[in-house]
């Protein structure tokens, strides 16, 4: 377990070795939440409420919304990628440890440091800035917290079998890209899902994607009522576990059919 | 003793592909690829005693780094047994990777953006090195390696002395007692080459750490290896000691001649007619060489009839390099 913890600490030290990336980064996503801001507070016009949700609650859903993306997400994907491509994932191999687990503790590594540095900060100030409006009832923290965790979780997953494919794909630029659009999308971070046609909402019921974004905004915004939220939460849980079926399994071929490139 | 490595008729195929030509082949490659199967290793054998040093010389792409990945478990074998330090190197990897040590001269295992300290920290504890054997141990390697003034840099901005020198004591962090060495000392100057060289001796010596080299540098080969496996096509060509490659393949000895007065070829061939020598003449300089059995008694004549007839200006002989002789090997082959 040692390993794994000093693993998240030199992603700290990595994470500080580029200011630069953490302060665009800072710039980018408060420009994201006034874009949206002022998008959605257009599309309200006079109007209170639209599918059940008011102007207050939408702008506090966006901005909880990027301020969760940044601590779930991450580039896992594309460093595995380059790993594989350059041939470094030999280097990872000789190393007592699990790659996969590896991969996983440098992505919370990275959340963390953002979830610290960046989205609590960024909060404090987007809350000066745009009328939002939080919870007092420590039971919607708890369900937030939790629900948070898990959307890293589910995130990561996809990630990582985002990654492997390039074991196969050799060169998976656009997988990488189109997921990232798809789970923007799907994941309820650009629009809540509640938003979608009933046929899409049906259909994103049985994707992992709501998982992600849209369940901790919703928790976190009071949308849900605490039932609704423990079941939230544990179907969050259920496509954890079963994300690690496909990710083993191709794990596993991977490793028996592995060619290191570049000699 | 026990053998530190044990390969038994070890095999490694790739898929190699193929694109056809032209448009429409591009089209038809969408559907169906061509392909053959490439045997990168081909049913090798061999066997490394614990404490051996052994250098695997071969050409490029004749299979040596697809050697050593597999007895490293990064690769899993097409077929055949392989045993190192006791164990199946892919099955056990993560067990198993924990007594070795490897050093990729053409990849960094150091993370590039931040200091060299840090990583070798993070790799005390990937590979559970107890703080007191750390100090004791690494603090030699620190010291002997020259490593003091470099530990607080970040990676990236290290030459490549530098980085290789660093790479080298990462690899040896948990003191493992198998080192694998692929290219460690490719585009290093001679000075840090020497300590390099220094170094490996030295924990040979001290740990009895079996070493598997591979590298071009031939000089390095006989430096540290009194053992070379030699590897052509995917196959073992050559498995014994350096010293018996040398007399078995060396091509006896050569007599370089500078002469004060000019020479033609046809007038050397003429002094030594009676005896069996091959006359060369240096393109750049005014060298010729005579190339001769390596017997001492024909080389004193050959030089009793040349002195005689010829003004000499310098004479030197000189025995055929290793690097001559694999040069022959690889030119020619084997047989």
């Amino acid at each position: 377990m040692d390993k794994y913890l000093e693993m998240i600490r030199i992603r700290f030290l990595m994470m500080l070795a580029y200011r630069t990336n953490y302060y665009t980064g800072i710039l980018i996503y408060s420009i994201n939440i006034g874009a949206y801001y002022f998008l959605w507070s257009a599309i309200y016009g006079e109007k209170d409420a639209i599918e059940g949700m008011s102007v207050i609650h939408m702008s506090t859903y966006v901005a909880i919304a990027w301020m969760a993306r940044a601590f779930y997400f991450n580039n896992i994907d594309r460093e595995m990628a380059a790993e594989i491509k350059e041939g470094k994932v030999a280097v990872e191999l000789i190393r007592p440890y699990n790659y996969l687990g590896m991969k996983t503790m440098q992505g919370l590594g990275e959340g963390i440091f953002r979830l610290f540095f960046f989205s609590v900060p960024g909060m404090v100030i987007v809350s000066f800035i745009f009328p939002l409006q939080f919870s007092a009832d420590a039971a919607t923290w708890l369900l937030f917290v939790l629900s948070i965790v898990l959307s890293f979780f589910i995130n990561i997953q996809i990630n990582l079998l985002t990654g492997i494919t390039t074991f196969f794909l050799f060169n998976n630029t656009g997988l990488i890209r189109a997921k990232r659009v798809v789970i923007d999308l799907f994941s309820g971070l650009l629009i809540p899902i509640s938003f979608f046609p009933t046929w899409a909402q049906d259909v994103l019921k049985f994707l992992p994607f709501q998982g992600i974004s849209y369940v901790p905004s919703m928790i976190f915004t009071n949308s849900f009522s605490n039932n609704e939220a423990v079941q939230a939460i544990i179907l969050q849980g259920i496509w954890v576990l079963i994300l690690i079926i496909p990710i083993q399994i191709l794990w596993i071929i991977a490793k028996k059919q592995l060619i290191i490139q570049g000699g | 003793m026990k053998d530190a490595i044990t390969v038994r008729n070890l095999k490694k195929e790739f898929k190699a592909y193929s694109s056809r030509s032209g448009l429409k082949g591009a089209f038809r490659d969408l559907l169906t690829r061509n392909y053959k199967i490439v045997p990168a290793v081909n049913d090798i054998s061999f066997n490394v005693k614990q404490g051996e040093m052994v250098g695997y010389i071969g050409e490029n792409g004749a299979g040596k780094s697809t050697t050593i990945k597999m007895l490293t478990g990064i690769l899993t074998p097409t077929s055949g047994e392989v045993t190192v330090n006791g164990m199946n190197p892919h099955r056990d990897r993560e067990k198993f990777v924990s007594t070795i040590g490897v050093v990729f001269g053409q990849r960094s295992q150091l993370w590039w953006d931040i200091a060299v300290q840090e990583s070798f920290r993070l790799l005390k504890k990937v590979y559970k090195v107890s703080d007191e054997q750390f100090e004791s141990h690494m603090a030699h390697v620190i010291k002997t390696l020259g490593l003091e003034p470099l530990l607080d840099k970040p990676v990236r901005k290290l030459s490549l002395g530098q980085r290789m020198r660093c790479e080298l004591a990462a690899a040896l962090i948990h003191n493992p007692p198998l080192l694998f060495l692929d290219e460690p000392t490719i585009g290093l100057d001679v000075l840090v080459k020497l300590k390099i060289r220094e170094f490996l001796k030295e924990i040979n010596e001290k740990y009895n750490t079996t070493i598997l080299l591979t590298t071009h540098d031939l000089t390095e080969i006989e430096a540290l290896c009194e053992r070379v496996v030699m590897l052509d096509d995917g196959k073992i060509i050559y498995d014994g000691a350096l010293k018996s490659l040398k007399e078995k393949w060396g091509e006896g000895k050569e007599i370089e001649f500078q002469f004060l007065e000019e020479v033609e070829i046809t007038d050397l061939n003429s002094i030594t007619a009676s005896s069996e020598v091959k006359w060369e003449k240096n393109d750049k300089e005014p060298i010729y060489t005579a190339i001769v059995e390596d017997n001492d008694e024909l080389i004193s004549l050959l030089i009793a009839k040349v002195v005689a007839d010829l003004k000499v200006k310098d004479i030197n002989i000189k025995e055929t390099s290793t690097e001559e002789i694999i040069r022959n090997i690889y030119d020619r082959g084997i047989s």
